[in-house]
């Protein structure tokens, strides 16, 4: 009999001990939103986000990595205009044939395990305190067997949107590291989605349209949150860009400096613009723009230097502070953690930064492209394939995601009744509130009973 | 006016896929992917504003 030696090279377990700081995302993003919502419901938002997670990594497992594939794995191809275009992964289901032996496939496949949690986490925040447990459920298997999976195999997977260098000569193809678009901006989108499905709030716009403010109940909470995040995006960012982009582990460095250095500015240009408008700093603005800077960092991280990092969360700090109050004010969408404007616009100015920003040292950037690129001058098009990439985005994830959810609503409606929705999700839906010792509710509540 | 901004997204995109395939020469391919994110754009807005609480506070 002879034993197996150790099959961890140094770069393996480097890659394996950042995939394994990915949760403190998920946590992050979880108490963020607790926070952000009002005491009543922060119970149900907590366990909500475990419950997302939960049927997020099952559906994943079933036939999400399926669809999705990876680099080199079976997948179905269209060609058109005498090219093979690459639009859907065909591996096996339930991960069979797999082994977890360090390959790439298989740090790609327990990645995307805790990425497809944690974009599916996403749509909670534009969901609070109104969207059922059952339903967040329902839309999450949705979400993670059809749309997360279809456009992480176009970026990640060697799908059509990775082949634009290729196959189109744009640059390297979309260049999405460590998942500006295929993470953040689906799981924002999504959340636009169903903030409009939803509706707002009780109470949350007048008669006359104009809104009104629900300060969330725990400073605390959304700013260690917030501490968690940073955790996890240096792990999401490190890893993403070492599987889908080819980077080097050397790199990680580079990316934690520039992943940390975009939160802070971001952070810093959230306290600054709240300051100077309202009189002092916002803590839950502040916390959304920190988010911001993590999520724009991570398309380019690997790809641009500390300085255009900086950059680039001042630019993504700016962008969510007034998108939060644009969406709010103007749109009348009622997004309680700001996941529209954190994810969905901070993903895609991730995105759009890339083609502003990135410099490509190597000769193959975008491994997912399956070819070698041994020329730096392809890299003036680069633009263009960013474009491709919002394009798609918003003109077929968006309309995917919004029409999936409504055919579920009218199956399986969203949204809460209105009196859960005045007693809080805590009571109604759980029957235990999250802070028993606290009275948390008025003679609202008591009358009712 | 939310199915015509829906389906407007969906014809931008059309757009830009089909420039992406079909054409060769790089400006005419830059050309028409632009003009699909325009129309995705005015699709994007339709579909806004078909929310009844956008823009109410102007009123």
């Amino acid at each position: 009999m002879t034993v197996p030696g150790p099959i961890f090279t140094p770069e393996v377990a480097v890659t394996v001990i950042l995939i394994l700081l990915v949760p403190f995302a998920v946590a992050g993003i979880s108490l963020i939103n607790a926070g952000l919502g009002r005491s009543r419901s922060a119970a149900h938002t907590m366990l909500a986000s475990l419950c997302i997670f939960a049927v997020a990594a099952g559906v994943y497992l079933v036939c999400g990595f399926a669809w999705q594939g990876y680099i080199g794995a079976p997948a179905r191809v269209i060609v058109a205009a005498g090219k093979e275009w690459n639009w859907l992964g065909r591996a096996p289901f339930f991960l069979r044939g797999m082994d977890f032996d360090g390959a790439p496939i298989s740090l790609a496949a327990c990645l995307q395990i805790f990425s497809v949690g944690f974009a599916a986490l996403i749509p909670l925040g534009g969901g609070l305190e109104r969207w059922k447990l059952s339903a967040a459920c329902a839309s999450t298997a949705l979400f993670a067997g059809c749309t997360y999976p279809l456009f992480a195999h176009w970026v990640w997977g060697g799908g059509w949107l990775a082949q634009l260098g290729v196959n189109a000569g744009m640059g390297h193809g979309l260049v999405d590291a460590g998942g500006s678009g295929a993470i953040q901006a689906v799981g924002g989108l999504t959340a636009l989605s169903i903030a409009w499905i939803l509706g707002p709030r009780r109470g949350k716009y007048s008669l006359e349209g104009m809104p009104t403010a629900i300060p969330g109940h725990s400073a605390i909470l959304i700013l260690s949150g917030c501490f968690f995040t940073l955790l996890g995006w240096l792990g999401l960012n490190s890893a993403g860009a070492i599987l889908f982009t080819g980077a080097s582990p050397t790199r990680v460095l580079l990316i934690s400096i520039n992943t940390t250095l975009a939160a802070s500015t971001a952070l810093l240009t959230a306290v600054c613009i709240t300051r100077f408008r309202f009189g002092r700093p916002d803590v839950s603005i502040s916390a959304n723009g920190w988010v911001g800077g993590l999520v724009a960092s991570s398309a380019s991280c690997a790809f641009v230097t500390p300085f255009e990092a900086i950059v680039i969360g001042v630019i993504a700090g700016a962008l969510v502070t007034y998108s939060v109050e644009w969406f709010e004010l103007h749109c009348g969408v009622d997004d309680p953690g700001g996941a529209v404007s954190v994810h969905a616009m901070g993903g895609i100015w991730g995105l759009l930064a890339v083609a502003f920003f990135a410099h490509f040292p190597a000769p193959v950037v975008n491994v997912a492209a399956g070819t070698l690129r041994p020329d730096a001058a392809l890299d003036a098009n680069q633009w263009l394939a960013q474009i491709v990439g919002i394009a798609t985005l918003i003109g077929f994830v968006l309309p995917l995601t919004y029409a999936l959810n409504l055919a579920l609503n009218r199956f399986w409606p969203l949204r809460v009744v209105a009196e859960g929705e005045r007693q809080g999700l805590d009571l109604y839906e759980l029957g235990a509130g999250a802070y028993p010792e606290f009275v948390t509710h008025t003679e609202e509540f008591t009358q009712l009973r | 006016m939310r199915l015509a901004g829906s389906l407007l997204l969906l014809a931008g995109w059309a757009i830009v896929v089909a420039a992406v395939v079909l054409l060769t020469p790089a400006n005419t391919r830059s050309v028409f992917v632009l003009a699909g994110v325009t129309v995705e754009v005015i699709g994007l807005t339709l579909l806004i504003r078909s929310n009844p609480l956008a823009g109410r506070e102007k009123e």
